[in-house]
């Protein structure tokens, strides 16, 4: 009963928070909704038994995600207004093609439903570990038959990382003017100062 | 009790309102960007769904891969922005087609 209440918070919230996401007038309360949406997700794996899915996305997603949005949106300085001119006109067709999606959707999940289709049945090489936490399960498979899979991932990230990193850095400054110490030592007072006598009105010549 | 049809069925709208998202908000990149996020939650949700329903944890693997590849394209994404915000001084998408590769 509790699992049933919290699965319909979950769910509605992550909804109405995704809703939110994209309709909100200010992208920084979108990234804001977006937070809410990936914790309400998070809980809605949480209730499925999936623990470390859903702490690596709390982590991952808003821990680093959305605060890279949240640190690129405060960076920019950006007319949002001007940039929602073309809302009200794309919404018809938009609204049209996210019905027609939603309804082929639908119609696969009446189809399931209806008995059209058959789920496959896992062969039992990657079910969780008996007795153990989801996360040692999960821990066995990547260490094991994930390995390649799961270094791989890791070096995808790297070049995300190296790619960001060359895509925005501006490169070094033009050096700034060197002390040349004996330059300096070697300056006289007959070199550096010069005695003028201007006529009235006529200025210096440097 | 919670079948699985709940979690796809919530998946589904999630990934529709993404769609929707990217069309409504076609000139913003930044709202695009978090819309294209809100399609891989979707995704990853529907992933831990069969996965937990079926008794086999290669989705929670494969949740786990996605989130990777979801993480890596926000940055580049944010990067490629950032740097096309320093030349041209806005990110309105209709001009993107100046930069002529």
């Amino acid at each position: 009963m509790i699992q049933l209440l919290a699965f319909y918070l979950f769910a509605f919230l992550v909804i109405a928070s995704g809703a939110m996401t994209i309709l909100a007038r200010n992208p920084v309360h979108s990234v804001l909704w977006l937070i809410l949406a990936f914790f309400n997700a998070a809980g809605l794996m949480v209730i499925v038994g999936a623990e470390f899915i859903a702490m690596l996305l709390v982590i991952v997603y808003v821990g680093a995600v959305a605060v890279l949005f949240l640190f690129v949106v405060m960076m920019l300085d950006i007319d949002f207004a001007e940039l929602r001119a073309g809302f009200i006109r794309n919404f018809p067709l938009g609204i049209a093609i996210a019905l027609v999606l939603l309804a082929e959707l639908i119609f696969g999940i009446g189809a399931y439903k209806a008995g059209g289709l058959e789920l496959g049945t896992p062969d039992g090489a990657a079910a969780p570990l008996l007795g153990e936490s989801n996360i040692e399960s999960i821990g066995a498979m990547l260490y094991g038959r994930y390995l390649f899979l799961f270094e791989t991932a890791g070096i995808i990230l790297l070049v995300a990382m190296v790619g960001a990193i060359v895509l925005t850095h501006r490169g070094a400054r033009a050096p700034r003017g060197q002390q040349n110490i004996g330059k300096q030592i070697a300056r006289r007072p007959e070199e550096a100062v010069v005695n003028t006598k201007p006529e009235v009105g006529q200025g210096v010549q440097l | 009790m919670i079948g699985i049809e709940h979690y796809v069925f919530v998946s589904s709208i999630l990934f529709v309102l993404g769609v929707l998202g990217i069309f409504l908000n076609r000139k913003n990149v930044i709202v695009i960007l978090m819309a294209i996020e809100l399609i891989l939650l979707a995704v990853n949700i529907n992933l831990v769904a069969f996965s937990a329903f079926l008794g086999d944890l290669t989705g929670q693997i494969f949740a786990m891969f996605v989130l990777t590849v979801a993480a890596g394209e926000a940055a580049i994404g944010l990067a490629i922005l950032v740097i096309y915000f320093r030349s041209r001084g806005t990110i309105a998408v209709d001009s993107v087609d100046h930069l002529k590769g």
